[in-house]
């Protein structure tokens, strides 16, 4: 049974890639587009949308929306210009607020 | 904020029911706590390693892209990318982490089914490497969404339950505490009382009949 679709919201350079192994593809240029974009994808049940790093900060409005629920999982991933290092430091935020330290970075 | 209660037995043994559900609750709580952050710190592990693995073949991937970009047109691109050879088939499913609801995927094609959406006509060879690429990344990127909503979503948890342990230990108790001590001594007072005032009586009708 395949019920979860997947996107990805991202500038269209970086993005276009993502279609020919059958994930949908949402390009957006400016935040207030891709918030609204992944509003709407959210509520259409889409499983996982991948975000673009550099698209992700000003989606936060849309990401601490759909916290709270099981599905969608809204992801950083890298573009075209390489990784910023903003899913790691998501990851240790989260390791912080639940353990009260960063335990994985000398590890 | 101080509970508000009057000095009577029933509310005492009403006090000391609720103090003892609130311990039993803490105790559980306490529990919940640390079996959340065991299990927290496997999914964040997990999460880190994941995260590594994806970005650097991610970005391996799209370096390919880039240079398949500048060799070819953007019409040229947007031609052999544009329709999907098949799209792609994910099971989603709820799972129970200690009650709390989180993601489960699967994918559900295969690697070996992977074809490409284009004819290799007028595409290049770093297009092919990328996409690729991509499509051997996908379970990877797929286990790292679960494991990445599974690691926020147990860290919003543990911070709700370590608030509601804490709420429980250092409010809830020693208010409890407070409020049975209180009444304790409200009540051996007025026994006191009592008896001095049957102590007196007895003594003043002692006087009257003699």
């Amino acid at each position: 049974m395949a019920n979860g679709k997947c996107a990805v919201i991202g500038d269209r350079d970086s993005i276009l890639i993502f279609k020919a192994v059958g994930i949908e593809v949402y390009p957006e240029s400016d935040g207030e587009h891709a918030n609204f974009t992944m509003h709407k994808l959210g509520r259409a049940g889409y499983a996982v949308i991948y975000v673009t790093e550099s698209m992700y900060p000003l989606c936060a409005e849309a990401i601490a929306e759909f916290a709270g629920e099981p599905y969608p999982a809204i992801i950083p991933i890298p573009d075209a210009l390489g990784t910023q290092g903003i899913g790691l430091k998501a990851l240790k935020e989260n390791v912080e607020k639940a353990v009260g330290v960063d335990i994985l970075s000398n590890s | 904020m101080a509970l508000q209660y009057k000095p009577t037995r029933m509310e005492l043994s009403n006090l000391k029911k609720r103090r003892q559900v609130a311990i039993r609750g803490h105790k559980m709580m306490k529990d919940k706590r640390d079996e959340l952050v065991r299990r927290f710190i496997v999914y964040a592990r997990r999460n880190q390693q994941l995260r590594r693995e994806t970005e650097e073949k991610l970005n391996k991937a799209m370096q390919s892209f880039v240079l398949a970009r500048a060799m070819m047109s953007g019409d040229e691109i947007e031609e052999a990318l544009l329709y999907p050879a098949r799209s792609i088939a994910i099971d989603k499913s709820v799972q129970n982490v200690l009650s709390i609801p989180v993601p489960k995927l699967t994918l559900e094609t295969r690697q070996e089914e992977f074809v490409y959406p284009y004819g290799f006509s007028s595409t290049g060879a770093d297009l092919d490497t990328a996409v690729q690429a991509l499509a051997e990344i996908l379970p990877l990127m797929l286990e790292l969404a679960e494991v990445e909503k599974v690691t926020s979503r147990l860290a919003d948890e543990i911070e709700k339950t370590r608030r509601r342990v804490n709420a429980l230990e250092y409010v809830m108790i020693p208010q409890f505490d407070e409020a049975i001590h209180d009444i304790q001594m409200k009540l051996e007072e007025n026994e006191r009382g009592n008896t001095s005032r049957l102590m007196k009586t007895k003594e003043m009708l002692a006087k009257e009949t003699e």
